[in-house]
């Protein structure tokens, strides 16, 4: 098969024969899907590549209970009705299992769908692993047994970011500029909430939401800004809208904190550069610098998919293959019900610490960090020669939220 | 309230003089040929492309030459290879040709470069803070960029209208067959100009191409607003390309500064508005948040009030 070529058409063969591979095998067939071609697809493939690492791994140690896992990929270009449309594809050929993660308005959709298949198709469950959408609604009011999630939520994120910005008095003034879609709308929420809890005497002196991923030029918010007397930016944008965003704040000289939830988006730390030294941070599971050495899988993954592009991003997916490779063998099988039982509550240690799969929402606890952009760190990032520092660690059990969920459970 | 004002303003015409780089070739080519090529934005990606390429090849200024020329070449063997069997079929045969050739040029694009944005920073010859306005930077490359505007502006008004050869190209628009019984070479002249539209376009995408990002869908994020210019300007008008694109530019800069809604408007008239109405969510939209649709808006006014646009001469 035409490996070396990028474009979609080798892309796409290569998809169609992987599909026609899997059928004629009695396997673990799970569908993968995100973008893959359009805005979001930097993302989606960075995210396929890792997911496909760590099955290849599973794979390469004997696959679970005798059998081995097939992902399929599936393009829904980041929208809610070709998702739809793309699941039914995956459940037509036998996935058991779906993965998804780019965009929270998708992941409300694929809730109600895979519940809604389940009830119709007993005996033919589906289990969700949620590796990014983040929506706090999706382990609250939406939350579904089928559903697993293995990002901390945005609530958990900010809990983290203003822990860290309670005890840091230098910051005054904060502005809010955020995505005008749910998430943003979250992030914005939660900001202002948790900020008015842990430090009154903090001033919002903005909350600003922009269409998303439609503005080119953001050189009149950043202005605004400016006008009013900012000291810190909170954002939760990611991709594009981050990108741009810290680099108009770059070209126009604005010395502020930006406290981000993707500021470790491909291309970000490019844009900014030096300006972002000791200002821009950021709130993840994991960062280069997060232990003294490389993980051993971080290093094989960036041999096996060498260059800048391919950045090693989503640590989330180690553990959450860890965790289903743990579960199935835990329940002896790979009947996507008695994996989702088994995974519920289950604990791990990782080497950054412990995790944990609640039972009651089906969200994951798993160590936060919070870290700044800063020279002279032993892995820097996309060649910038700057990389992350970690200001702090918060551990898996501390990220903990209350939960209003209430879930049915098969019997 | 004043700082914010003036950063507003020179954003605003910072932000107006970019639009009408974009769109100038895209101009010039409807207005002297009554082609709308649809290509145009992916050849601008293009020129962004070539111009990070040759830069890494030989460094910023002579890409700055080097990349425009290289699309100038492309789009005279478009004209001369593509476009001119279409011509005979019609416009819709011409519309299809060029949309078509978008298409193929994003996938060669992201063949040739990946996915994902390419490393092209600002050049260090023109990265660093012009004058200060309030604090605010105010960066060179914005400088740089707002001189090739308006010098793309003056070369092209006076070449159309002050040179003999700008006046054959308008005249081979409307009398091609007399033009070439004159002793002219028309299709020659067509060529010409398909050439120095997509040239304009290479240009305008060695200075987009750093200052928004050089990536494959750096085509569809611009694509849409050119035509806005265009079409608000007056279809194939050059100084009604220039204000339409100042006005948007303006406009929206200003929009994003104004953090009042049309509930605020009411409320100041005297009006009250319930939180239950059906109403109340869309009035409570700031006029920010809307900002990045006003374009859109004054597109559909403009087509309602006056198909031609603003200093157009035929309509739409």
């Amino acid at each position: 098969m035409r490996r070396c070529t990028r474009g979609v058409a080798g892309l796409s063969v290569a998809i169609a024969g992987l599909a026609v591979a899997a059928s004629a095998l009695a396997d673990v067939k799970i569908a993968f899907i995100d973008p893959l071609s359009g805005g979001g697809a930097a993302t989606g493939i960075l995210a396929q590549k890792t997911h496909q690492f760590y099955i290849d791994a599973i794979n390469a140690a004997g696959g679970l209970n005798g059998e081995k896992l097939v992902l399929l990929s599936y393009d829904n270009k980041v929208n809610p009705q070709e998702s739809l449309i793309q699941l039914k594809r995956a459940t037509d050929e036998g996935a058991r299992y779906i993965v998804q993660g780019n965009g929270s308005g998708v992941a409300l959709a694929l809730v109600d769908a895979v519940q809604k298949y389940n009830e119709r198709n007993p005996g033919k469950e589906i289990v969700y692993l949620n590796y990014a959408a983040v929506d706090p609604a999706l382990t609250n009011e939406k939350c579904s047994f089928w559903h697993f999630r293995f990002d901390a939520d945005a609530d958990m994120k900010m809990a983290a970011m203003t822990d860290v910005i309670a005890r840091d008095k230098k910051v005054q003034r904060v502005y809010l500029i955020n995505q005008d879609y749910s998430f943003g709308k979250a992030v914005a929420a939660a900001a202002g909430k948790m900020l008015a809890e842990k430090r009154p005497d903090i001033k919002v002196v903005g909350d600003e939401l922009h269409p998303l991923q439609k503005v080119n030029d953001f050189s009149p918010y950043v202005a605004k800004i400016k006008a009013s007397g900012a000291d810190t930016v909170i954002t939760g944008n990611w991709s594009n809208d981050m990108v741009l965003l810290i680099k108009a704040g770059k070209d126009a000289g604005l010395k502020v904190e930006w406290d981000t939830y993707y500021g470790g988006s491909p291309g970000a730390v490019t844009a900014i550069g030096e300006a972002g030294v000791d200002a821009l941070k950021q709130v993840s599971e994991w960062h280069r610098n997060a232990t003294p050495e490389l993980d051993a899988s971080v290093a094989a993954f960036s041999k096996r998919y060498p260059g800048k592009e391919n950045e090693y991003a989503y640590w989330r997916a180690k553990t959450m293959w860890e965790m289903y490779a743990a579960a199935a063998k835990k329940a002896q099988s790979n009947e996507p019900v008695k994996v989702a039982k088994a995974l519920e509550g289950m604990k791990m240690s990782t080497s950054l610490g412990e995790v944990e799969m609640r039972t009651d929402n089906h969200q994951i606890l798993q160590p936060l960090y919070v870290s700044t952009l800063a020279k002279g760190v032993k892995y820097d990032s996309e060649d910038s020669g700057f990389g992350w520092k970690t200001d702090a660690k918060v551990d898996g059990k501390a990220t903990a939220l209350p939960t209003t969920c209430k879930m049915d459970r098969p019997q | 309230m004043l700082e914010l004002v003036t950063v507003s303003l020179l954003n605003g015409i910072v932000y107006g003089l970019l639009l009408f780089m974009l769109s100038s070739g895209l101009t010039l080519i409807f207005s002297m040929m009554g082609v709308l090529n649809f290509a145009h934005a992916s050849v601008f990606m293009l020129g962004a492309y070539l111009s990070y390429q040759f830069g890494r090849w030989v460094g910023f200024w002579p890409a700055l030459v080097i990349a425009p020329l290289a699309c100038a070449l492309l789009g005279a063997a478009i004209e001369r290879y593509g476009l001119r069997r279409v011509h005979t079929s019609g416009h819709v045969a011409e519309i299809l040709f060029t949309a078509g050739l978008a298409y193929v040029i994003e996938e060669l694009v992201t063949m040739t470069w990946g996915r994902n944005a390419v490393a092209n920073p600002v050049p260090a010859a023109i990265d660093f803070p012009l004058f200060h306005v309030f604090g605010s930077a105010f960066p060179a490359y914005k400088g740089l960029m707002m001189a090739i505007s308006v010098a793309m502006f003056v070369f092209l008004w006076l070449a159309l209208s002050k040179t003999r050869i700008g006046l054959v190209i308008q005249a081979s628009l409307t009398h091609p067959r007399m033009v070439s019984a004159l002793g002219h070479d028309v299709p020659g002249v067509f060529v010409l100009v398909f050439a120095i539209g997509s040239g304009l376009a290479g240009l305008a995408g060695v200075i987009g191409g750093f200052m928004l990002l050089t990536q494959p869908t750096l085509a569809h994020a611009i694509g849409p607003i050119v035509f806005v210019v265009v079409v608000v300007g007056g279809l194939g008008s050059l100084p009604g390309a220039l204000v339409a694109s100042m006005l948007i530019g303006i406009l929206q800069t200003f929009a994003v500064a104004v953090d009042y809604s049309l509930l605020d408007l009411l409320r100041a008239g005297g009006v009250a508005v319930a939180r239950a109405s059906p109403w109340y969510e869309l009035l409570a939209v700031k006029l920010a948040t809307a900002a990045p649709i006003v374009p859109y808006l004054l597109l559909v006014l403009m087509l309602i009030v006056r198909p031609r646009g603003l200093l157009g001469t035929r309509d739409a």
